[in-house]
């Protein structure tokens, strides 16, 4: 399945191997229950694991905003700590520029890293509250770039924190995190994620804690900095109305499996997966003239543990057959660049 | 206008006591919330819309405390209640749900529990019997199995744990809900369900519920009417078509400008200017004249009142107002 994604991928000479950035090929992560003694020599020293990511295959080409979305329990928080490699995959191989990045030693996996960057959701939990903004953004520098000066270090912090909007930046440099703003930590923990000029830069919910006035200025200043600094990046979202904003592929995972992949509008016009099209229309629209008059699919996620076989989806499906519940729908290409993991696509 | 408003909210002022000086997080608040409405009171965070919706079951704890105004509730004044008095209110006839359900429920008791243990609390002659099978009717119209009563909260999901919290306020047949970020920690397709059952209990049982809420998409879907809050105070008020279609105050344009929409094609989102102000040292005159791109002279000094601009629908902004004499409270 994986190989048959890959080659409809590379078929098309605009997508050759060197404009992937990443590639994920077939990628599992299974996190192991822990379990007594008892509990262990009863299922046989088979031990029960969370199937966080279970078997995912997708590229990120440069340049572009790649857009992971998902309930929570989807997976996606952990395919993009995966792609940095923050995790071991339990099976699969991760490719970083062309290189498998799983079998890194761990020397050249640090010096991979200031390649690639992570911002998390929470700016205030990200950030040392005893650490000034000056030595938080410097920190990276001295590792990644330790050959500088103190001087050249100082210049690059000042640097960036122009580019993120924190100007003069002098005047910030010696402040602490709880004496700025909400909107202006999440511009720091930008800077700090910026400053040593990585390539790639994994967004896990990066605006989900910011108010709705200062999220649209943080977009625009992440897409901003996208183009002057030459950035691709992997944003994570439950928000599929912001993501519509920024993206311009997305993934739509579910329980640890990708169900959707495809160029955002495509995705969002003519989405082809029952669960896709649930989570659109479960999006609030803010006009009260198009309230949602759908029905929501039954039930809850079910536990990643024991997940349903065949289609993961099919227990909650308004669509689901007999085979749904025993045939896994591979993912297959329905028009050029769109994939869907659904066995009646067509009829959605 | 229709019957006589639930609840009637009158000039409330509720203040904090720190040690940089008292904040008032909300200021001379005045609005209804008519029977069996939807009310959506938006506003960002630290407008003191959470401080306001625990005043007015005078949930609020210290430092904050109620300076001024009056609390109408179904033809009494809450603020004249002993805290006795009122402990019967709270939950009997005004309940409350809150974005984290699992800090409002008691970890070691069994949901079945939460229900009997609330219903023989305000009517003590229930027996234990009648009060679980109240629980059990009750439990299948919210779409709780009843075998789940038997589990702990934990064992819940976060949809579920917010639908225990309803059913705790509709088994004592609370006239009002209020409810507080109810669906923020929610995923998209679990808040889409909440919010239908929130529409279906209106229907079936002609509850009444404030939806307080950051979440301008939830108060689109399924408010009747809108009040919006900007730094303590309330600045526009009406029907939820009137204000999505016709917004008056520059902050509520602004805001529902800024807002991202599904359903629209190629637009970028406004971003609006500054901040919101520290309530510590807020801006004299409107609140919001530093960042309002059509201020003008009198917004610097002088605090607009609500006032209707048409109909059902209030704004407190000086663009709308009638005469532009300088009736309005100064302050500063």
């Amino acid at each position: 399945m994986a190989e048959k994604f890959f080659q409809a991928a590379s078929a098309k000479p605009a997508e050759a191997a060197s404009d992937v950035l990443v590639r994920l090929d077939n990628v599992r992560k299974h996190f192991p229950l822990q379990s007594g003694f008892i509990a262990s020599l009863l299922s046989g020293g088979h031990t029960p694991a969370v199937k966080a990511v279970d078997g995912i295959s997708f590229v990120i080409k440069k340049g572009e905003v790649f857009g992971l979305a998902g309930e929570s329990g989807s997976g996606k928080s952990t395919v993009g700590r995966l792609v940095l490699r923050l995790y071991e995959p339990t099976s699969g191989k991760i490719f970083f520029d062309g290189i498998d990045i799983c079998k890194l030693p761990e020397e050249q996996m640090r010096r991979l890293r200031a390649r690639m960057q992570l911002v998390f959701q929470d700016p205030l939990a990200s950030l040392n509250p005893r650490m000034t903004i000056g030595q938080a953004i410097q920190h990276p520098v001295s590792i990644h770039l330790s050959h500088l000066s103190q001087e050249e270090q100082r210049e690059k912090v000042l640097h960036i924190l122009e580019a993120v909007g924190m100007i003069p930046p002098e005047s910030y440099f010696e402040l602490f995190p709880h004496q700025i703003s909400g909107g202006q930590r999440q511009r720091v923990v930008l800077a700090r994620a910026l400053v040593t000029g990585p390539e790639l830069v994994v967004a896990d919910e990066p605006i989900a804690m910011a108010d709705v006035s200062v999220r649209a200025l943080l977009l625009d200043l992440m897409m901003q900095l996208k183009e002057k600094l030459d950035l691709t990046y992997l944003f994570i979202t439950h928000d599929l109305a912001t993501a519509k904003y920024v993206c311009d592929r997305i993934a739509i995972m579910y329980l640890g499996k990708m169900c959707e992949i495809g160029p955002l509008n495509e995705v969002y016009q003519h989405s082809a997966h029952p669960y896709t099209r649930a989570l659109l229309e479960a999006v609030p629209v803010p006009d009260p003239r198009r309230r949602r008059t759908e029905p929501m699919p039954a039930g809850e996620i079910p536990s990643a543990i024991n997940p349903p076989p065949g289609c993961r989806f099919h227990p909650r499906c308004p669509l689901a057959q007999a085979n749904c519940a025993v045939d896994e729908p591979p993912l297959r290409e329905i028009r050029p660049g769109h994939f869907v993991a659904c066995h009646y696509a067509e009829k959605v | 206008m229709p019957a006589e408003p639930l609840f009637s909210i009158r000039n409330l002022t509720v203040e904090y006591a720190t040690r940089a000086g008292a904040v008032k997080a909300a200021e001379d608040v005045s609005f209804d919330i008519r029977r069996e409405e939807i009310l959506g009171l938006v506003g960002e965070s630290g407008c003191g819309k959470s401080t306001l919706g625990k005043a007015l079951m005078r949930l609020h704890r210290t430092p904050a405390r109620i300076t001024g105004g009056e609390l109408l509730f179904d033809g009494r004044d809450l603020m004249k209640l002993t805290e006795d008095e009122m402990r019967a209110v709270r939950g009997a006839e005004i309940g409350m749900v809150f974005q984290d359900p699992m800090t409002s429920l008691n970890p070691v008791q069994r949901i079945i529990e939460h229900l009997t243990e609330t219903v023989r609390a305000h009517e003590p002659r229930t027996t234990d019997q009648e009060a679980r099978e109240r629980a059990a009717v009750l439990a299948e119209k919210l779409g709780i199995r009843s075998e789940r009563l038997k589990e702990y909260p934990h064992q819940m999901s976060g949809g579920m744990r917010q639908r225990v919290m309803i059913s705790l306020a509709l088994a004592l047949r609370a006239k009002l809900v209020i409810a507080d970020e109810p669906t923020t920690s929610l995923d998209v397709i679990v808040e889409a369900k909440f919010l239908d059952l929130l529409r279906e209990l209106r229907r079936e049982f002609g509850l009444t519920i404030l939806l307080i809420t950051h979440n301008i998409g939830v108060v689109a879907e399924i408010a009747d009417r809108v009040a919006v809050m900007y730094a303590a105070r309330l600045v526009e008020i009406g029907d939820v078509q009137d204000i999505f279609a016709s917004p008056k105050h520059p902050y509520t344009q602004g805001l529902l400008r800024s807002v991202p929409n599904i359903q629209l094609d190629g637009e970028s989102l406004y971003k609006m200017e500054g901040m919101p102000p520290n309530l510590l040292h807020p801006p004299r005159g409107c609140r919001f004249h530093p960042r309002c791109p059509f201020a003008m002279e009198i917004c610097r000094d002088y605090s607009p009142e609500l006032q209707a601009v048409d109909g059902d629908h209030f704004t407190a902004c000086w663009l709308y107002h009638k005469t532009t004499g300088k009736e309005g409270a100064k302050n500063g």
